[in-house]
């Protein structure tokens, strides 16, 4: 997928997520460390513009809540997390790749703890299927067919210097 | 970042300024879990910390205990005056016996010099150093670095004078270690019976008056002067003390710019600090309180991993 696709990919996305949320009250936008949050960004804009509203939105860092921190070293590099009042809204958590579910999992549980939204919707660019666990996205970009070993590459400019997705396989 | 901090917090001394600079930056975002409503992530459910001190500490023991709780751990603090340690039990033996009921840290405070590095080094659980002796209290030290961070926005190059009885505290040792590491300069301030007689060995800047202190600093350490050095003979009194290096108003006004004030408490006032000074625009007591408890997160985080030559599963996306 290159920089023109993933644009107008991004802007389905958007529509789509005021569409569920039946406009932009209350919507609030959730972007998960750290690719997440570039794509939540971007997705604000993009709903800005069309909607005429300013959309609140915070980044969430699910570090803290991973279920494989008993195990794993050394210890992953814990992200900012600064969420906007999240109780009775509805939130649209926004990640970049959906694979085993377990990100999901740690960001409803960490949303959990901040408030209770009145509803959670699940936007991916990237669904590479895969699941570990019973979650799916509500809102996907792409879905790809992607092994176990293969790598699903979101590249944003922001942070790569260039908007891309790539399939790398195994 | 790949640095990481092996088994046991004993001192700044043997860290790496990579490895400093990790439980900085770690401190960061736990920072922001002491503001949410509800002060509470998973990161060390099922963890069991034991919080061993064999020394009074309200302000440690309370902030390593919401650290903890903060984190999810289950914690047991063991007094020294209740405990079998007042039975002639010795460290090890005590360490050894609250090990066999699996625990997985310990947090201790103790009189003597070099007990928390003993201890690690006889048992598997994770040593953290809450203060041994006059050797060092890493996590002061780190909060002390953090705050100081926190308002300048760098440690490299910035001037910081610690006030006060050089010879007997654990927190200067951490404090010269560590910003020294990180590129600051350290001077030190008091009666030269308070100052180590090797103490330029450390490469700090001898301030044989607070006036030069105030003169040469960007902010100034105050340490507690504890009030039983007094009856040992190294001071003649604490009258004398605040009025020839007591940090005062009227001392400060003379400053060339405002200088940051810290003090890691328990603060005598009108002793080594007026209150004017300690409640003053410029202090930042309470910020390193606050500090205090998102460090001791950090390092708990830190410590508390799986081994660290295990791989790291996963990748990009998950």
């Amino acid at each position: 997928m290159d920089d023109r696709a993933l644009a107008r990919t991004l802007a389905r996305m958007a529509t789509e997520i005021v569409e569920r949320a039946n406009g932009t009250e209350g919507l609030v936008l959730v972007g998960i460390q750290r690719r997440g949050v570039e794509l939540a960004s971007r997705i604000r804009g993009l709903v800005g513009q069309s909607e005429g509203a300013t959309i609140p939105w915070g980044k969430l860092d699910i570090t803290l809540y991973r279920d494989d921190l008993q195990t794993v070293g050394p210890r992953p590099v814990v992200g900012e997390t600064s969420l906007p009042d999240l109780d009775g809204k509805t939130v649209a958590i926004v990640d970049d790749v959906l694979y085993t579910g377990r990100t999901v999992r740690a960001a409803l549980d960490e949303c959990s703890d901040f408030g209770r939204p009145r509803r959670i919707l699940l936007c991916v660019l990237i669904d590479r299927g895969g699941r570990e666990l019973p979650i799916q996205a509500d809102i996907v970009g792409k879905k790809v067919t992607a092994g176990p070993g293969d790598r699903v590459d979101v590249l944003v400019s922001e942070l790569d210097g260039r908007d891309a997705v790539e399939l790398v396989r195994a | 970042m790949s640095a990481t901090l092996g088994k046991d917090l004993v001192g700044l001394e043997p860290l790496s300024r990579e490895q400093i600079q990790l439980i900085l930056d770690t401190a960061e975002p736990f920072k922001e879990v002491s503001e949410r409503a509800i002060k509470k992530v998973p990161a060390l459910r099922g963890k069991t910390i034991v919080n061993l001190f064999f020394e009074a500490s309200t302000r440690t023991r309370i902030s390593f205990e919401f650290a903890e709780k903060r984190l999810s751990a289950d914690t047991v603090n063991v007094a020294v005056a209740a405990s079998s340690v007042s039975k002639g039990e010795t460290l090890v033996d005590t360490a050894r016996n609250l090990e066999a009921m699996r625990i997985d840290m310990v947090v201790i405070r103790h009189g003597a010099s070099g007990a928390a590095q003993f201890l690690g080094q006889r048992i598997r659980s994770n040593v953290i150093n809450a203060g041994d002796g006059k050797h060092e209290h890493p996590t002061q030290g780190l909060l002390d670095m953090l705050t100081l961070r926190d308002r300048f926005g760098r440690l490299e190059g910035l001037k910081v004078a610690i006030c006060g009885d050089i010879l007997h505290s654990r927190v200067a040792r951490s404090n010269i270690w560590g910003l020294t590491k990180l590129g600051a300069q350290v001077g030190v301030c008091g009666p030269a019976t308070l100052l180590p007689r090797n103490v330029h060995e450390l490469g700090v800047t001898i301030l044989p008056r607070i006036e030069d202190a105030i003169q040469w600093a960007d902010a100034l350490n105050v340490l507690r002067l504890q009030l039983e050095r007094m009856e040992s003979g190294f001071l003649p009194s604490l009258r004398e003390y605040n009025r020839v290096f007591g940090v005062t108003k009227e001392r400060l006004a003379r400053a060339p710019k405002d200088l940051l004030i810290l003090h890691p408490g328990p603060m005598n006032r009108g002793v080594e600090i007026d209150s004017d000074v300690a409640d003053g625009p410029h202090s930042v007591i309470l910020p390193q309180v606050t500090n205090g408890v998102a460090v001791r997160m950090a390092v708990l985080y830190l410590l508390a991993g799986g081994s660290p030559d295990w791989a790291n599963p996963g990748g990009g996306g998950e």
